[in-house]
């Protein structure tokens, strides 16, 4: 198991990274943490003529935070997230997220960036961003675009990047004060892939659900925000009756596969649990934070 | 870009960097693992390749100071950095607190998985110094032993972390 050979370059700064990509385009491939690519790479299962390694440009590894939201350069590591102690005050959801990636090994090498762009369906990332209304900043060598997190996921470990495209941030809108949120997912031990997981956000107005995100990882091929359930709360006020309808609504709008960890129709079950179980906790948080 | 006529190829290049505090140099194929350079180029083998697709940890090294797994990382990445490897931790015969209590407590068998274990409960030490049993099992939850079913390795992290304290 050891690589195919590709050319490789590490350039140093974003610009030289979009005119590579731009020059080699479909045979490259760019290599950020390297936590999904390394394995691929190794197998064979990917076998790009060209790596460009983003490791060298430091330029994309920052975070800050203002009033309107968090931005988070796309090399910064997981592990640089998980040891900041304020991260819980400003987004409380992607804290609590971020121990559940992988291993302490994996996220002190492995990028916010990486897991957004790769979009494993069973990946965190993806469902973070999903449920808090993220959006990607993502360029080429001519321009600049931004793509809400929900037109961002198309197919399988597909994304609407383009191959001479980059995500160089992901932005995370500012946080409601009576919101609540809930990450729990279910995996044979920690940091495995998850069998599935679920993201949830609530802001709650006067005893008035006024928001609602549900977001389900390792539901189907791509991370997927169960509409129909959010819907079913929105405008309501929240009872545990209505909570279970919508975890109920939930498991019917995703589509997994059956595989040697679980079955399709476990899935389905699990789904309506975890959803049950995740914006209980959501609602409960938003009412602490007055949302009664 | 490093301004060096061998390391601006694309198809092989200089590494120079650090292991275990002493300077190397190679040129290899940037599609070189950095395990595969560590023990095969520099023939340093405390380092063990496992799974080869960062699933076991056996092959963990600390780079830069972090914990990482060396066999889905490329030597070329390791470029002007510092490695440490398992041979680190003991100064001649004299074990690390860590792996002394590896021995008592009976934390191996076949020892393959090891070099894994010990520098990632190096690092896990380091950041927590007295974990409970469950915080140890998420940390060790990454490292798989085939032999001891764990129950040994936990009793030897938390003898570690005994021994450890009493250092400082």
């Amino acid at each position: 198991m050891k690589p195919a050979s590709f050319d490789y370059f590490d350039p140093e700064s974003v610009e030289e990274v979009l005119d590579l990509l731009h020059q080699h385009g479909d045979e490259a491939k760019i290599l950020a943490g390297g936590q999904s690519l390394g394995p691929l790479l190794n197998m064979r299962l990917s076998t790009p003529q060209i790596i460009v390694d983003i490791n060298r440009v430091t330029d994309l590894e920052y975070y800050n935070s203002d009033d309107t939201g968090l931005k988070v350069g796309a090399m910064t590591r997981q592990s640089t997230l998980e040891d900041d102690n304020n991260l819980k005050n400003i987004q409380p959801l992607l804290a609590a997220s971020i121990p559940y990636i992988g291993h302490r090994s994996i996220r002190n090498r492995g990028t916010v960036g990486g897991s957004v762009a790769h979009a494993d369906p069973a990946a965190e990332w993806p469902a973070i961003m999903l449920t808090l209304d993220g959006t990607v900043l993502i360029r080429n060598s001519t321009s600049s675009r931004t793509v809400d997190a929900s037109d961002f996921y198309l197919s399988a470990l597909t994304t609407d990047l383009k191959s001479d495209e980059m995500l160089v941030e992901i932005q995370i809108p500012s946080w409601a004060k009576t919101s609540g949120w809930s990450f729990v997912e279910f995996s044979r031990r920690h940091g495995d892939f998850a069998v599935l997981g679920v993201a949830t956000h609530l802001t709650i107005e006067n005893r008035q659900c006024t928001k609602s995100r549900i977001a389900i990882i390792g539901g189907g091929p791509i991370p997927i925000r169960t509409r129909k359930a959010e819907s079913m709360l929105t405008g309501e006020t929240i009872s545990d009756e209505l909570l279970k309808e919508a975890a109920e609504q939930a498991s019917k709008e995703i589509d997994p596969d059956s595989d040697m960890h679980a079955s399709a129709e476990y899935r389905h079950h699990l789904a309506s649990v975890l959803v049950s179980t995740a914006l209980r906790k959501a609602a409960d948080r938003a009412d602490e934070q007055g949302g009664k | 870009m490093v301004q060096d006529t061998k390391h601006t190829s694309n198809k092989t290049r200089l590494v120079k960097l650090t292991v275990n505090g002493v300077a190397y140099e190679r040129v290899v194929e940037p599609r070189l693992t950095l395990v595969d350079f560590i023990r095969g180029e520099l023939g340093i083998t405390g380092t063990h390749v496992g799974c080869e697709h960062g699933v076991c940890g056996a092959c963990t090294v600390i780079f830069d100071g972090y914990p990482v797994r060396s066999c889905i990382m490329l030597a070329v990445q390791a470029h002007s950095h510092s490695v440490q490897t398992v041979e680190s931790m003991s100064t001649g015969d004299q074990l690390h607190p860590i792996q002394q209590a590896f021995w008592e407590n009976f934390g191996l068998q076949c020892g393959f998985c090891t070099p894994g274990f010990l520098l990632t409960v190096q690092d896990l030490l380091s950041r927590n110094p007295d974990p409970t049993d469950t915080e140890i099992r998420e940390e060790l939850s990454g490292n798989i032993c085939r032999c001891t079913g764990y129950q040994s390795i936990i009793a030897a992290v938390k003898q570690a972390a005994i021994y450890m304290r009493k250092e400082e």
